[in-house]
């Protein structure tokens, strides 16, 4: 089932908390959703969800419009919220079982899918406890545990790795890859590493709208900053090798860091520079020592994009 | 059906657990049996083999009780942000109301149930009139119907809970003697509607043995109207419906 969002509008009270936003997911997508505190991603996911509606515009899953199906297109979405809000009092295993009951899941089938939920989601030797002896990390789990459980097409994931340790992350990461190549997944995060190592696109929103849309490597190539090459050149006087750099024609400047060790870094959009600069040295007979490449950050082009 | 059933046991086994149960049931047994039994114009003093005085010690201690063992249903969930977990589910918000409205009423009748061998007791002692007997205990279940439905309307304005004890109180309070003390001033077409909307009317005349339609269509209208304002309530969060 796909997701097509259609100039969304939320608002409350005077501020908008998502302004005109437009965005498709298809079928087998894995969408990281990013922004800072505030920027709508919460808001959006809620009305997915359909738990608020928007006050204008439209949602569509699987080709039908969400205002008048959604009774029937809930049962086919999994949502995990922001602050993970369970049933304190309830044990787990009880708590697994009325969420199964309550999506219908086949009464045979019920058990089976609480015991694989409990076995994904590392649950075995809690099973048993209440929700609210469990430490964050396993009020997660059993938090994932309750959005997956009903096998859904559409999965919406509001930070969900938030609390697990380096391990479980990985473990996680893992399984919404796996789950990722059949579902429709949306996922927010302020992890950003988190969205390189399981999102096959980006969306990045600040206050409500759209700032960027597109895969890790597009974002990089769309964002002003360029990538840089530290070099080390030796053999040969600096500012002859400044100039010689300077004239190649993937450069697009040229500063040097260091007089002594003849150190340099080269800021260039095109990825054959570092060819080029090493034919150059060949030609001049000078010694090149070390080439590192540096990627610009997601980060920073995530503070690029936000920060105004 | 099946959802509401599945959230009536959800909320039953939470009362179960959190032994907010066992306590109402106490309390309720220990209340009404103390001032049936013990105290006051009690069986021994008015020395007639009848359920009056237990029928009208209830009405006040469900008054009470009911609005404690409301007050969570909703509220709670507000204030936890689980009904977002819950709503986001394949359940509509009818089905949520429903089912919890229900585990709130199970359990009242539940602990009316504690109170069958009193039946059994006194109509040992005289001649019982069993007839009036099932009629008492309609007026209380009906009762508690409507005050259930009152106190879940009041646990969903609100995420505290003793709010919702509160408003649930003070709605109920006009329909359990305000109306009546205001309708007993006044004459006229105008007093008869307000005097129409006290509950005691309609319980002192069903708990004497009169099953009248007029007094069904009360009770029928507080719990429809109760339940379907808990619905708009919800909704104020902006759903679709």
């Amino acid at each position: 089932m796909d997701i097509v969002i259609e100039n969304l509008t939320k608002r409350y009270g005077s501020q908008k908390a998502v302004d005109n936003l437009s965005l498709k997911v298809a079928t087998g997508e894995i969408l990281g959703f990013l922004g800072p505190n505030g920027a709508g991603k919460t808001t959006t996911m809620k009305i997915i969800t359909s738990f608020i509606a928007p006050d204008e515009g439209n949602v569509y899953i699987g080709g039908k419009l969400l205002a008048d199906n959604y009774h029937e297109l809930k049962k086919h979405i999994g949502y995990l919220s922001e602050n993970n809000p369970l049933y304190q009092d309830m044990p787990v295993i009880d708590f697994l079982n009325f969420c199964a009951k309550i999506q219908g899941i086949e009464r045979n089938r019920i058990a089976d899918r609480v015991t694989e939920m409990i076995h994904i989601t590392g649950l075995k030797r809690e099973k048993h406890k209440k929700i609210g002896e469990l430490s964050k990390g396993y009020q997660q789990r059993v938090g994932l545990a309750q959005a997956i459980i009903h096998d859904p097409e559409i999965l919406l994931l509001d930070e969900p790795t938030s609390g697990l340790d380096p391990n479980q992350i990985v473990e996680i990461r893992k399984m919404i890859r796996e789950l990722g190549s059949e579902k429709t997944v949306i996922l927010s995060t302020h992890i950003l590493p988190e969205v390189e190592a399981t999102c096959d696109r980006i969306f990045i929103i600040n206050k409500g709208r759209i700032v960027a849309d597109g895969t890790a490597e597009s974002l990089r190539n769309q964002a002003k900053g360029s990538d840089i090459l530290k070099v080390k050149i030796e053999d040969g006087d600096a500012d002859t090798i400044v100039k010689t750099i300077k004239d190649l024609r993937s450069v697009s400047s040229v500063e040097l860091t260091d007089r002594n060790l003849n150190r340099f870094d080269v800021h260039s959009t095109d990825k054959n520079v570092n060819r080029e600069i090493f034919r150059l040295c060949v030609e001049n007979k000078w010694a090149l020592t070390e080439m590192t490449s540096f990627e610009t950050k997601l980060e920073d082009i995530f503070r690029d994009l936000t920060m105004n | 059906m099946k959802t509401i059933w599945i959230i009536t046991k959800r909320e039953l086994s939470s009362f179960f657990d959190s032994l907010i149960a066992f306590i109402i049931i106490i309390l309720f047994l220990g209340f009404t049996g103390f001032f049936t039994w013990i105290s006051g114009s009690d069986i021994f003093m008015t020395g007639q083999a009848t359920l009056q005085s237990f029928f009208s010690i209830s009405y006040w201690t469900l008054f009470f009780f009911i609005p404690a063992l409301t007050m969570r249903l909703i509220a709670e969930e507000k204030k936890t942000g689980t009904i977002e977990m819950l709503l986001t589910k394949a359940v509509t918000d009818r089905q949520v109301i429903l089912g919890k409205y229900f585990a709130a009423l199970i359990l009242i009748i539940i602990a009316l149930l504690f109170t069958f061998p009193w039946v059994i007791t006194i109509s040992k002692l005289g001649n019982l009139d069993t007839g009036g007997v099932i009629c008492g205990y309609l007026a209380l279940i009906l009762m508690s119907a409507a005050y259930t439905s009152i106190g879940l309307f009041a646990s969903s304005i609100t995420n505290n809970q003793i709010v919702a004890f509160l408003s649930a109180l003070f709605i109920g309070l006009f329909f359990h003697f305000i109306f009546e003390i205001i309708a007993a001033d006044m004459t006229g077409s105008f007093g008869r509607i307000i005097n129409y909307l006290s509950v005691n009317v309609h319980f002192e005349s069903l708990s004497r043995g009169v099953v009248d339609s007029k007094d069904l269509v009360y009770f029928g209208s507080i719990i429809y109207l109760g339940l379907f304002l808990t619905e708009v309530s919800l909704s104020k969060r902006n759903a679709f419906n």
